[in-house]
């Protein structure tokens, strides 16, 4: 079955249908990563995107009940330019192809993703129609360019739990954390879990009382999908934790959000960060970590560009502490009491990698040692 | 952390001559590191006794010495030179066993050198394998079950406890030498043994088989801060039990999921903060069982690798430039990737360039191929193991894998690795069998066991390749049949080929046409490959370096250009009789027409090799050197602006075989143009050429049958030599003394060469050979780079012998002979740029063998004894330049080779041979005697003002100092006695004392030379319980070893007279003397020795003194 993509500004490519038949709209972003194609389907911050897979071969190793990042696939279409024929792992379970059709992802193989990459890359990310029912471009490009913007949307509320549900610790807890979820992967209760932290996830819609009832040691933002702008429940709700002194820690969606609740906008990105490959500097080291990205906005800064001077909050010092090397963008910040010691954190990328390099799990170790001062103090 | 400032000079040691195992690649990343270290200001001292190096060029290093890489010749250097630091990680495993000897020594204490890269303790931990298993698994890794042997007797209790097979594995060698893997005792009191006698440390390492199962590396970096990433992951198709350099191998890694690959890059990180290499790259090797996923480390190189140089083509980071920079002490981040301009997407951009900090990920897929010499060495085994056996591979980048394997096919240049879809596959069950164990073509077989209806997971089972990738070549197996049973080529049938790999000759053959109008009908359709970049990124930043490789896709990269282009094709994978020397030729044509303002465009498709680095021409197109794949290159770039031509004679053979094609599809070709090649390489052509000139060659004929051939060497007389027309290296040729070895001859040879006659020629004996290069602008004018007189006599290939420049026994009356008949053969051929010509002077009379309008092997050394750069002057006058306007801008001197002074310094070639990787199949190394047919795998140099000294020289650099005491061993053919007597009596009266044979013994004994008479032939002990010969040379009680063959080879078996003797020589690595001009010439380099007047000078000292 042949399949059509169309872009928002009239590109155009024709290629083979892969996953389900159908019609699918979306932002259309490039993700380089050489593996972990498991990982970033059912990764939840790419709900309502439509992402091209860099990396020529997708699905040599199938697909297992062992990797996904959440119950389901989330990202609405998915390019490719050679699916796997055959599966080879002793961990499949299964093709992709089919898990693509399981979950209704519409698809399309076949098509020269480089191309597409470099299009987007010059003209930035941008929406983009997939389609195995239409055959004219003119009229699939009508209909992405009736479809929503990624800037302005408000996805949260879509890819959340609609219950909370605790992960428990391994081992002797030694913490519990409330984790708001806002598209979590996860992984990332699994870190917590194996430093011996209880993980209460909560819906996005918890209230602060909801936070506060778990009385919790810390707490933790995920990532998530959509624009940061639209999350103001979340923030306030982050606003009255640091207001506490709640120890926090915040991952991708969660950083900006954090940046957000310090008074920082966030803007963004051109074409964003998708890749396992980026490399960021922890500025208080000065040591560089090869780090998993997914975002598409960042933390505005007082300044465009660095050095990024601290800043004085109601809640201390904030600092930024983290930059990608490649682009400068802003990618950890932290904030500090009047002692100078660490109050609150965030970075941009993924500690918990899934997929991608384990360089950062220093983050979730910096986590439990604000927790511990904290209860010190 | 900026960089140190602590050192102001440091000391880079190569890695001498190319072997099995260790070849160009190390030029191409020891010129990368020197450059580096230049750029920053640091006095970079060298040395390499390779001459056919970039890196020996006298502009790379600050003082540059040709000299032999042993511990008592560097540490000659280090004490004139003083250097403040050693830099010993890109050189190979030569370099690093010589920094390690220098070391143990006190060398480097006492003069205060600073080993930078890997201290002394990393080297020992990663080396040593022991020491490695700890490590492993003190990270929490785990490696095969083993144990470490010092003896015999400790391996056969360790191999009962393993279980049989064990793999045998040396300390401190590289490419597998003395390793192997044992199935009974026997074998392991045979791959022991030589293992142990290839560790330095005499220690093998007897390891639990894991054959089978799927092998991997990563080449990891790290700084001296302890950033560390992971440059490329690379998959072995053949699976464990073939060693990675003589496996297919594919980057990225295929097969795994994240969670293993992440598994595997933790350890990797973990091994190499253990193992404590502060700064540089390592390559670490992993296996892993794909029924459980149990991961093993199986070793790891501590210093820049042959994968390392592939991971460097394959991703676009240039692994040696980045370990030369964090040894000076930068960081990563601190260093640009040269590949990428910054587009960040930050609000305001301050940066320019994104930092080597990072992993270069790819969308493409890249496949090497090993490329085996076995044609060369008939008699060898021919099963691939864990003991490397390639002498080249070729590298090729598709989008994806099928495209990229087939490249991959075709770029080794020989017709049967191509796949063959069409003739009939054979048997299924035949099939099936033959492919369960590994050798060269196995790929091939698969395909056919495919075609004859075997199904994944049957050949996957038979082979351990992963059903992935027999999948893939399933794909292949389809859209041939799609091709060959369609109606007619449609465009869509057309494209979908092409995006897997399918070339036009392959096309042809599937549709029964000719690969004319296949590609006729591609093209009349449109269907053109596109150029895409090699950017390290996934084109998630734009790339600022034109590295393009093919594909059947959308979009095409090649950016547009005003500049005229001229497109130098290199020469494809190394192999013997055509390797580094070619791509030398080829690199400095990039260099010269860059610097005249052409934009230099390379093709090639050798990872090894500095051509293909992609800062050494201003595009490089990583391509098969195949017709279809040169034509497209050269439409684009006319596509792209005007081109001024392309070049063929610097690339060897491979070109030079396109130039006709080429050239009838109307592409420009530079220089020498394809009619007067035709004339200088066909036989009746060149004999009209020569007979204009006055010039007489060895009487001879052109036979196309058996018939014929028997009549012209009746007519021109016994001994005559043979071969098939159109060869390069010697390949196939024979001396052959009678008919019946005549017969037997062309039953073969016809076999190796159907398309081309049978050359027969009047075999010149006791002819001194001699070999000339030089250049020739349009107007005939000749500059004469040089002449080289050979040591062993004519019949030795040129490329195997060892020879002297200037020539050591000629007159300039003689040399203006040659110089004159060398000018006659240039006017009457139409050289236009470099001529090669190799002479035989029999008595007094000046025989033509042969005239190559190319570059040719012996011209970097040429360039590097006489200062002159043959090659640039070359290409400069392909593109118009005259010698004249040449001299006039200091590319060439005044005068020429003719009128060197006469106390210029002898320079002396000596190749090297890859015996000691060769063995039957019983499991003795083959015979190592020299003949007409090219064997050598790589060559050193020697310079001082006597020749005895140069030759002593290139002796220590090829084989190891000449002794200068001990026992020689001498066994002679009765043809060679009456030239043997006078340096054997000399030997005598230096003190040696003789054993001989008890014929050659007669004859000294007359001469008053005194020997131990010993038998020649017997295995087992003398009649009196005492060690025979052959037990003497394997216990080193014999220092030098003289033995000429007699009798004739036939088929290329070994003779057996001398043969067990030679092997022992091999087996236990003693200098062994084959020919009478040898010992004349070893004669004077022990004299030279025993005199202690060796001494060290750098090619920049010596530039000083040539000043004419
Ligand atoms: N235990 C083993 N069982 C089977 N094959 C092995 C084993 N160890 C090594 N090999 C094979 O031998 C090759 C060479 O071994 P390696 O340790 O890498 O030595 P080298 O230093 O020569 O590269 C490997 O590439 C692998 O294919
Ligand atoms: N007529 C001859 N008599 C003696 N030796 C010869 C003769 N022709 C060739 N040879 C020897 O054979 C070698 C290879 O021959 P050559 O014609 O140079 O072939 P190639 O093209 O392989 O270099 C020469 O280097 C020379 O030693
Ligand atoms: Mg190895
Ligand atoms: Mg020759």
């Amino acid at each position: 079955m042949s399949a059509l993509l169309v872009l928002e500004d009239g590109r155009t490519f024709r290629g083979e249908s892969f996953g389900a038949a159908g019609e699918t709209f979306g932002e259309a972003v490039f993700a380089t990563g050489m593996t972990g194609y498991q990982e970033t389907l059912t990764d939840p911050s790419y709900h309502r995107q439509v992402v091209v897979q860099t990396a020529p071969h997708i699905g040599n190793t199938g697909v297992n009940g062992e990797d996904p990042e959440s119950s389901r696939i989330w990202a609405c279409g998915y390019v490719v330019r050679d699916p796997a024929r055959r599966v080879s792992s002793w961990r499949a379970t299964g093709g992709l192809a089919d898990e693509l059709v399981r979950y209704g992802v519409v698809g399309i193989s076949g098509i020269d993703t480089r191309a597409l990459t470099r299009h987007l890359r010059e003209r930035g990310a941008m929406r983009a129609g997939i389609s195995t029912t239409e055959d004219d471009p003119v009229a699939l490009r009508e209909r992405v360019l009736a479809s929503p913007r990624m800037e302005g949307a408000n996805l949260v509320d879509a890819v959340t739990t609609s219950e909370p549900y605790v992960v428990p610790a391994e081992g002797e807890r030694r913490f519990s954390v409330v984790a708001l979820d806002l598209g979590i992967k996860t992984m990332t209760p699994r870190r917590l879990a194996e430093r011996g932290i209880e993980t209460h996830v909560l819906p996005a819609s918890a209230s602060l009382d909801d936070v506060l009832a778990v009385r919790p040691d810390g707490l933790f933002f995920s990532n998530g999908p959509g624009d940061p702008a639209t999350a103001d429940p979340q923030v306030e709700l982050l606003k009255g934790a640091l207001e506490r002194g709640l120890p926090f820690f915040g991952i991708c969606f969660g950083n900006q959000l954090f940046g957000r609740a310090l008074g920082f906008g966030t803007y963004k990105l051109g074409y964003g960060h998708r890749g396992i490959n980026q490399p960021v500097q922890d500025l208080s080291t000065g040591k560089v970590e090869v780090t998993a990205h997914n975002h598409g906005f960042a933390i505005q800064w007082s300044t465009a560009v660095p050095p990024f001077e601290p800043v004085g909050t109601r809640y201390g010092r904030a600092a930024v502490s983290h930059i990608c090397l490649n682009d400068d963008v802003v990618e950890g910040i932290e904030l500090r009491g009047a002692d100078g010691s660490l109050r609150a954190f965030s970075v941009q990328y993924h500690p918990e990698a899934a997929a991608g390099p384990h360089d950062a799990a220093y983050l979730f170790d910096r986590f439990v040692n604000l927790m511990s001062a904290t209860e010190g103090r | 952390m900026p960089r140190r400032t602590d050192i102001a000079s440091v000391l880079v040691i190569g890695s001498g001559p190319i072997v099995i195992g260790q070849a160009c690649e190390f030029d191409y990343s020891g010129t990368q590191a020197c450059r580096v270290l230049r750029a920053e200001g640091l006095r970079v001292v060298l040395v390499n006794s390779n001459p056919a190096t970039i890196m020996t060029d006298p502009d790379i290093a600050d003082a540059t010495y040709v000299e032999p890489i042993t511990a008592e010749f560097v540490e000659r250097v280090i004490e004139i030179e003083r250097p403040d630091a050693l830099l010993a990680t890109l050189g190979g495993q030569m370099a690093l066993n010589t920094a390690v000897a220098l070391h143990e020594r006190g060398i480097l204490d006492k003069y205060g050198v600073e080993l930078i890269g890997a201290s002394i303790d990393a080297i020992q931990r990663g080396e040593n394998r022991e020491s490695f298993k700890r490590i492993v698994s003190e990270i929490g890794g785990q490696a095969a079950r083993s144990a470490i042997c010092h003896t015999l007797d400790e391996c056969f209790a360790a191999a009962e406890d393993l279980g049989y097979p064990v793999v045998v594995r040396p300390s401190f060698t590289m490419g597998g030498a003395g390793s192997g893997m044992a199935h009974d005792a026997d074998e392991l009191r045979r791959i022991a043994g030589s293992g142990l006698a290839a560790s330095p440390t005499t220690e093998v390492l007897l390891e639990e088989s894991i054959l089978g199962w799927k092998e991997y590396e990563l080449e990891v970096m790290r700084d001296r801060a302890d950033n560390v990433v992971v440059v490329c992951s690379i998959e072995n198709v053949d699976p464990m039990g073939v060693h990675t350099g003589d496996s297919v191998t594919v980057a990225p890694a295929m097969t795994l999921t994240d969670r293993e690959y992440q598994r595997m890059r933790d350890l990797a990180i973990a091994v190499i903060r253990a193992v404590g290499v502060d700064t540089g790259g390592c390559n670490i090797q992993f296996a892993v069982d794909p029924a459980s996923g149990r991961m093993i480390i199986i070793e790891m190189n501590p210093r820049v690798s042959r994968s390392s140089a592939l991971a460097s083509k394959a991703t676009g980071f240039p692994i040696a430039k980045i370990a030369a920079k964090v040894a000076l002490g930068y960081t990563l981040d601190e260093i640009p990737n040269d590949i990428t301009t910054r587009e960040g997407s930050a609000p305001a951009n301050p940066r320019s360039w994104t930092p080597a900090a990072f992993e270069p990920t790819l969308d493409y897929v890249v496949v090497k191929a090993p490329r085996f010499a076995f044609e060369k060495f008939p008699m060898a085994d021919q099963r691939l193991t864990t003991h490397m056996k390639s002498v080249g591979e070729a590298m090729a980048i598709g989008r994806n894998f099928t495209e990229a394997l087939q490249k991959a096919m075709r770029s080794l240049e020989k017709p049967s690795a191509v796949f063959d879809f069409t003739s009939d596959p054979g048997d299924r069950e035949e099939l099936l069998e033959r492919i369960r164990t590994p050798y060269d073509g196995r790929m091939g077989d698969v395909v056919l066991a495919l075609r004859a209806g075997a199904d994944v997971a049957e050949v996957s089972a038979a082979t351990g390749i992963d059903p992935w990738f027999v999948d893939q070549m399933l794909l292949l197996t389809e859209v041939a049949v799609d091709i060959g049973g369609a109606d007619a080529l449609t465009p869509e049938l057309l494209r979908r080929a092409k995006r897997h790999g399918f070339s036009d000759r392959q096309l042809a053959a599937l549709r029964g046409l000719t690969e004319d109008v296949a590609r006729g009908v591609r093209h009349a359709v449109g269907v053109r490959p596109v150029y895409k970049t090699v950017d390290t990124c996934a084109a998630e930043f734009a790339a600022r370096t034109p590295y393009h490789y093919s594909s059947y896709d959308e979009e095409s990269e090649i950016a547009l250009r005003s500049r005229p282009a001229v497109i130098i094709l290199g020469s494809g994978p190394n192999r013997i009789g055509q390797g580094i020397e070619f791509d030398y030729s080829c690199v400095h044509a990039a260099m010269a027409l860059g610097e005249a303002g052409f934009e230099t465009v390379m093709v090639n498709c050798n990872p090894e090799t500095v051509s293909t680095d992609y800062d050494t021409s201003a595009r490089l197109y990583f391509e098969p050197l195949t017709l279809e794949d040169v034509l497209e290159v050269v439409y684009a770039e006319q596509r792209a602006g005007p081109v001024a031509g392309v070049i063929v004679q610097l690339g060897g053979q491979t070109p030079l075989g396109l130039a006709q094609a080429l050239s009838d599809a109307g592409v420009p070709i530079v220089g020498t143009t394809p009619e007067a090649i035709h004339l200088a390489e066909e036989r009746g052509a060149f004999g009209r050429v020569l007979g204009e000139a006055g010039l007489p060659a060895p009487k001879h004929g052109t036979a196309t049958s058996f018939g014929q051939a028997q009549k012209i060497a009746a007519d021109i007389g016994y001994p005559v030599l043979v071969r098939p027309s159109y060869v390069l290296g010697g390949r196939g040729m024979e001396i052959v003394y009678d008919e019946a070895a005549l017969r037997d001859y062309i039953g073969r040879a016809t076999e190796a060469s159907p398309e081309h006659p049978v050359l027969v020629d009047r075999f010149l004996d006791d002819a001194v050979e001699l070999d000339v290069d030089a250049v020739v602008d349009a107007d005939g004018e000749l500059y004469l780079g040089g002449v080289m007189e050979h040591i062993e006599e004519a019949g030795i290939h040129s490329g195997d012998s060892a020879c002297a420049l200037p020539p050591i026994t000629l007159g300039r009356e003689q040399i203006e002979e040659i110089r004159a008949a060398t000018e006659a053969i240039a006017r009457g051929v139409g050289v236009r740029g470099l001529l090669n010509v190799q002479y035989a002077l029999a008595g007094d009379m000046l025989y033509v063998l042969e005239a190559n309008p190319r570059a040719s092997r012996t011209a970097p050394f040429v360039s590097k004894a006489t200062g002159v750069q043959l090659a640039k002057a070359a290409a400069r006058v392909m593109l118009g330049s005259s010698i004249t306007e040449l001299r006039a801008e200091g590319l060439l001197p005044p005068g020429d080779f003719v009128d060197l002074p006469p106390d210029w310094p002898v320079s002396v070639k000596e190749a090297v041979m890859p015996f000691n990787r060769f063995r039957l199949p019983d499991g003795r190394t083959v015979d190592m005697l020299l003949g007409p047919e090219m064997r050598s795998t790589g060559e050193v140099m020697g310079i001082d003002h006597l020749f005895g000294v140069a030759f002593a020289k290139s002796q220590a650099a090829a084989f190891g100092t000449l002794p200068t005491s001990g026992k020689v061993f001498v066994s002679l053919a009765n043809s060679d006695k009456r030239h043997m007597i006078f340096p054997v009596k000399r030997l005598a009266d230096l003190g040696f004392s003789i054993v001989a044979t008890s014929g050659t013994a007669e004859v000294l004994r007359r001469h008053g030379v005194a020997a131990e008479v010993v038998k020649k032939l017997w295995t087992g002990h003398e009649d009196d319980g005492s060690p025979n010969i052959v037990t003497r040379i394997l216990d080193g009680d014999i220092a030098l070893i003289v033995n000429t063959p007699t009798g004739t080879t036939s088929g290329g078996s070994p003779r057996n007279d001398g043969y067990e003797i030679r092997r022992a020589a091999i087996t236990a690595n003693i200098a062994c003397i084959t020919t009478v001009q040898g010992l004349a010439a070893a004669v004077q380099g022990i004299e030279a020795l025993r005199r202690g007047d060796i001494g060290v000078r750098s090619l920049q000292s010596w530039a000083e003194a040539w000043t004419r």
